[in-house]
């Protein structure tokens, strides 16, 4: 049951992203892409989790962690940018 | 399908039923990313709701991996705890970053910070 389950949240997770995707290609203003773009690597954790779960592998978890990081520092980044035109002063 | 169910341990039906309602979160949040009308109410949905959403299921991941009898797996939770002090942190980077390029706001929301 449980492996019929993760494929339909994998599905759900699936179109998630279609409707991030399509925010970042129509987001009329820089801070609307930004969003989308972060909305994006929380979803590609969530995917990265039910992968994990799919594959029953407990290896998946540090790419999760890692894109999280990265993600966060991204987003703070550009976010910064955006406020003071520089990223590092 | 029947006997998969009649099958099931409690287990997989706690699992099951948290990375759908995981899942279903994030689906809600994207949903709102796309379909509020400005800015500020479209960081409300995401910021919100994913992390939430993230939270069910690695939530159901970490008593899935529990429950194979290799001890408790506590990793995932990092993940958890990170997300949810960052969250706050970029939500806000974001909004001032909005309200530093003026972007464009409808007559519902209310509160004009750069007047």
């Amino acid at each position: 049951m449980l492996h019929t389950v993760i494929l339909l949240c994998l599905c759900i997770m699936a179109v998630a992203v279609v409707l991030n995707m399509l925010r970042l290609l129509k987001g009329p203003d820089l801070p609307d892409r930004i969003l989308a773009l972060d909305t994006l690597y929380i979803n590609a954790i969530a995917l990265i989790i039910l992968l994990g779960l799919y594959l029953d592998s407990d290896l998946f978890f540090e790419a999760a962690l890692l894109i999280a990081v990265m993600g966060f520092v991204g987003t703070v980044a550009i976010a910064k940018h955006l406020l003071r035109g520089d990223i590092i002063e | 399908m029947l006997d998969a169910i009649h099958s099931a341990t409690a287990v997989e039906w706690i699992v099951a039923s948290l990375i759908l309602l995981g899942s279903l979160f994030a689906l809600i949040g994207s949903i709102g990313l796309w379909k509020l009308p400005d800015f500020f109410m479209r960081l409300h949905g995401p910021t919100k709701a994913t992390t939430l959403g993230v939270g069910a299921l690695v939530i159901g991941s970490l008593i899935y991996f529990s429950s194979r009898g290799e001890g408790l797996s506590m990793h995932e939770l990092l993940i958890t705890i990170f997300l949810f002090l960052t969250a706050p942190v970029s939500a806000n980077m974001l909004a001032k970053a909005a309200m530093h390029q003026r972007a464009k706001r409808v007559e519902r929301t209310k509160g004009q910070p750069w007047d």
